[in-house]
């Protein structure tokens, strides 16, 4: 029997990343301070950044790539987590679940996600969903004793193991079709035997755009959103509303774009409708919302339809711009959760827009920041969100779709009418109540953090457009 | 390629006049709120510096040549082939002059009126002065873009915040508004970028010419974002509530250079680059722009609330200056031009004249006043001076630019010209009839002892009533600026030759 170990080399990330998660984990045990988890295990993200930069290249008889569209993840989930991290530490311990497993799970989570936007075969890409999900079901119920966060668990892995199940039936009718499981090696087989117009093959692409949908949060597959977001603690909220999509995403580009590439056209027609309908029910059903948690629920519904243009334009040019596009939410989305912690102090749960009446004037400096991270995700220049959108409209338009570009821009004014809502009740009111903030050393680094990059990534875009564009550039 | 004038004075001129506004604001962050006097201070002391700093603009302007001029340009963003790159014209130089002295003038009318969230007004102020400045001064798409509605945050702010009893539902309709029509506008700049070989540099952009069916859409497409904020009719809806419920700074700001950024694209952008589209057009805009003039003028016989009749002014006021500039003639288009610095300098003044008294009574309500003259001597002159500007009188800059632009819309198109004047006539009846109402008959016993206006008051209305006198008596200076610019932009659009009579010509020479 000749065993040869594969080549670890485009694995060391994820390696060490799983090093890192379990040494927390085993930590947590001997460790009081759980500050110190959260220093390590932000350090420690860091740390793994690092080993990006050797990592690259196909293992596992094919089944894992390393390469520059998974990098590209793999930053936006590496800055997902650790900003997650950072807006915790205080939060979870006024919500009185100060574990230490939390920050294992963060990382497991992470993990999976970068198993995901790395799959170049079905079955790993579904090994990593289900570890990045069954984390994530956990983080939802942290808060043990509160109703609303265990309903969300609930809700996530029921909703969650039924689009698990949709992937998989997905999956094996491709499998039955083609006989494989490699991305590559399914296209391959598409062509060569003409099944472009395969019904059956068609059916399992549905299933597989449908598992997606959940992941990602689109309309009509978005149902659990609202209520997950809510119920979960805040800084979960935060960063499920960012990785897992962004690695829906990931996931959602390889697969369509190689082993589907042939099926382009019966893709974007199953795509475009989504897109159209996320906008529209996310950016409209938000205006109605009075709990900002799912406000931003809805807001992040919205983004979903505006990131899948970059799916639909269908080359690598709307790919980087839906890269960009998730980098520069990650900034701005976890933002405004950051602002929103801010307001969650012992006794008083500061989630209500009302909350944020006058708090111009009791906290000015705060109300700013959520100023620029609100004008932010309704995309209004000099910040980031204009340039993601930006540069979303612009692949979509050369690709033809201007039609598509005008509904999304029209949409988006709608949604200028509620994040605006949030500053007029901070600039334009007079406060009512008296709303204390909660302020941490590591709370005000992921704000200045935030802020910096939404300003300097909405001047200077060249910052992250060009490493999308490398990034993609061997894709 | 090298149509440009490079920027050779010691400086970066544009840049400056830009940017100190927003290093002035960066600053105010870091003062204590408590220090009132040195924010109010700082503030002015960074808007008149820009104002003065941009003053060689006046000065060294080239009045022989159309090209750009103190030109500056950096790459910026070259994944998208996008630069830094400013310069000015003759079409826009008066209005970013015009700019840099509303933010003084903003800043000094507000001294004692704002009174809460003192740092974050000041803030706003000079970021929107900034912003638009910005705006005036940009020679790329993406730069233009992001000044145009960068320009949107601190403005919903000022109206917002500081604005009257109804300024939330104003500020809102402003913004939304305005949204709707600029992101159609981007959806047209991403388009041209593409359909020109990816370059967002309007001059270069201006070099090439596109099939009608793209000119018509990329028409409309600007026209949406252009026509709210000139305001047009029958988006005009929002300027009457904006204007009415902003507090006297903001509606300086929109009636003096904000609107004036619609009127600007129009000339900027609609005329040279979608030429045939516009010239299409022509008939649609005198139709819309003649509705402007005197259905607002008529709107605003019935008012009762004076901002809010200043403000249905404006939107007629606007209406003659598009219907000047697509009269495609130089008479129109030089009284287009220098009807928006009139109507700034007056609707501005006018403006900052009800602050004063708003000041004082906090009411905008004519029934309110009656009998000013006998309590503020002062102030009735000075007022009397803007309406009669307004009025479009003999021997104030009003004068001159509708006159102009009646004689350019009647060279046009006849009819237009006749029905522009029946809304000069309106003009006077309104204008007249609320300078009576406020000034003489019985004095209302509610104003009998207000003071007159104060050094500060007369220091900020003393340069208007300058330039109203100024253009009314000599406009030759003011309108050498524009006729190099605007005789390119002529042989652009019409491409065979000027049409210009010989009649208007002779005229001309009789207005000099």
């Amino acid at each position: 029997m000749n065993f040869q170990l594969p080549d670890i080399g485009p694995v060391i990330p994820e390696l060490v990343m799983t090093g890192l998660a379990l040494i927390l984990l085993t930590a947590e045990l001997f460790i009081k301070n759980k500050k110190v988890l959260a220093f390590a295990s932000s350090v420690g993200v860091g740390g793994v950044a690092f080993t990006l930069i050797g990592a690259s290249g196909t293992t596992f008889g094919g089944m894992f790539i390393s390469d520059g569209y998974s990098t590209f993840f793999k930053l936006i989930f590496f800055i997902n987590a650790i900003l997650s991290i950072l807006i915790s530490v205080k939060y979870i311990a006024i919500e009185k679940v100060n574990f230490g497993e939390y920050y294992s799970l963060i990382l497991f989570s992470t993990l999976g996600m970068m198993i995901m936007a790395s799959a170049a075969d079905l079955i790993v890409l579904y090994l990593g969903l289900e570890l990045m999900a069954l984390s994530t079901y956990i983080l939802a119920g942290f808060i043990r004793y509160d109703v609303r966060s265990n309903e969300a668990a609930l809700k996530y892995l029921l909703l969650g193991a039924f689009s698990s199940a949709f992937l998989l039936y997905g999956i094996s009718m491709v499998y039955g079709l083609t006989g494989t499981t490699d991305l590559k090696a399914i296209a391959q087989f598409i062509t060569t035997h003409g099944l472009t117009a395969n019904h059956s093959l068609l059916l399992s692409m549905l299933l597989i755009a449908i598992a997606f949908g959940f992941k990602i949060a689109a309309v009509p597959f978005h149902m659990w959103a609202p209520d997950v977001y809510e119920g979960a603690p805040t800084s979960i909220t935060a960063f499920m509303s960012v990785g897992p999509k962004a690695a829906g995403f990931a996931a959602l580009g390889r697969v369509f774009m190689i082993a589907f590439g042939s099926m382009q056209f019966e893709w974007t027609a199953i795509l475009i409708p989504l897109s159209i309908l996320s906008m529209a029910v996310g950016n409209i059903v938000a205006i109605a919302q009075t709990n900002i948690k799912r406000m931003l629920a809805y807001s992040s519904i919205a983004h979903a339809g505006y990131v899948l243009l970059g799916v639909i334009v269908a080359n690598n040019e709307g790919l980087a711009g839906m890269m960009t596009y998730l980098m520069i939410y990650a900034f701005m989305n976890i933002g405004a959760f950051a602002v929103v912690i801010m307001l969650r102090t012992e006794g008083f749960k500061g989630e209500d827009i009302k909350d944020y009446e006058g708090l111009a004037k009791t906290h000015p400096l705060l109300a700013a920041i959520m100023l620029i991270f609100m004008f932010s995700l309704a995309g209004i220049p000099p910040t980031a969100g204009f340039i993601g959108k930006l540069y979303v409209f612009m692949n979509a338009i050369d690709a033809g779709y201007t039609w598509l570009v005008i509904v999304a821009v029209i949409f988006s004014v709608i949604s200028a009418y509620f994040y605006l809502r949030i500053v007029m009740y901070m600039y334009m009111r007079e406060p009512k109540v008296e709303v204390s903030i909660s302020t941490s050393p590591s709370m005000n680094l992921a704000l200045i953090v935030t802020t910096v990059a939404v300003l300097a990534i909405g001047v200077f875009p060249s910052i992250v457009v060009d490493l999308a564009k490398a990034a993609i550039s061997g894709f | 390629m090298e149509q440009v004038i490079m920027n050779k004075l010691g400086y970066p001129i544009l840049s400056t006049l830009i940017f100190l506004p927003v290093v002035g604001a960066l600053l105010l962050i870091f003062i204590n709120r408590s220090r009132e006097l040195w924010i109010k201070w700082i503030a002015l002391i960074f808007s008149t510096a820009t104002f003065i700093l941009s003053l060689p603009l006046f000065t060294h302007f080239d009045k022989t040549t159309y090209k750009m001029q103190f030109v500056e340009r950096y790459e910026w963003i070259p994944a998208w082939n996008i630069n830094y790159y400013l310069g000015i014209d003759g079409i826009s130089v008066l209005l970013v002059l015009l700019t840099t002295l509303s933010s003084i003038l903003c800043i000094l009318i507000s001294w004692n009126a704002i009174k809460i969230k003192i740092k974050e007004f000041y803030i706003s102020i000079l970021l929107t002065c900034g912003a638009i400045g910005g705006v005036f001064c940009s020679l790329d798409f993406f730069l233009f873009y992001i000044f145009w509605e960068a320009m949107l945050i601190p403005m919903y702010l000022i109206i917002g915040v500081w604005g009257g009893p109804n300024r939330i539902y104003a500020t809102m309709k402003f913004i939304l508004y305005t949204l709707i029509g600029s992101v159609l506008m981007l959806v047209g700049i991403i388009y041209l970028y593409l359909y020109a070989g990816n370059t967002f540099d309007i001059l270069e952009l201006m070099q090439k010419s596109y099939p009608y069916q793209v000119q018509f859409w990329l028409f409309w497409a600007f026209f949406s974002a252009f026509a709210v904020k000139v305001p047009m009719f029958p988006v005009h809806t929002w300027l009457p509530d904006a204007h009415t419920e902003a507090p006297t700074a903001g509606s300086v700001i929109l009636a003096a250079i904000l609107i004036k950024m619609g009127a600007y694209g129009f000339l900027r952008f609609s005329l040279p680059l979608f030429p045939e589209a516009s010239k299409a057009m022509v008939p649609f805009i005198f139709v819309l722009s003649v509705i402007a003039i005197i259905y607002a003028g008529l709107v605003c016989l019935v008012q009762k609330d004076l901002k809010r009749l200043i403000a249905y002014s404006s939107v007629s006021h606007m209406g003659f200056v598009t219907l000047g500039i697509f009269a495609l003639n130089s008479q129109g288009v030089e009284g287009g031009i220098l009807q928006m610095i009139n109507h700034g300098v007056v609707t501005g003044a006018l403006f900052l004249c009800v602050g004063v008294i708003y000041e004082r009574t906090h009411s905008r309500q004519i029934a309110d006043y009656g009998g000013l003259a006998t309590p503020m001597p002062v102030y009735a002159t000075f007022f009397m001076v803007f309406t009669l500007a307004a009025v479009g009188f003999p021997g104030t800059n009003g004068f001159i630019g509708e006159f102009l632009i009646i004689l350019g819309g009647f060279t046009a198109n006849k009819w237009a010209g006749v029905l522009a004047a029946t809304g000069v006539i309106i003009g006077a009846a309104y204008m007249l009839w609320l300078y009576q109402k406020v000034f003489f008959m019985k004095v209302n016993p509610k104003v009998i002892n207000i003071p007159d206006m104060d050094a500060r008051e007369i220091i900020t209305l003393t340069p208007l009533v300058i330039l109203v006198l100024w253009i009314g008596i000599y406009p030759v200076p003011f309108l050498d600026f524009m006729h190099p610019t605007v005789q390119h932009l002529l042989e652009r659009v019409n491409a065979g030759g000027i049409q210009e009579t010989t009649i208007a010509k002779t005229i001309m020479e009789v207005v000099k």
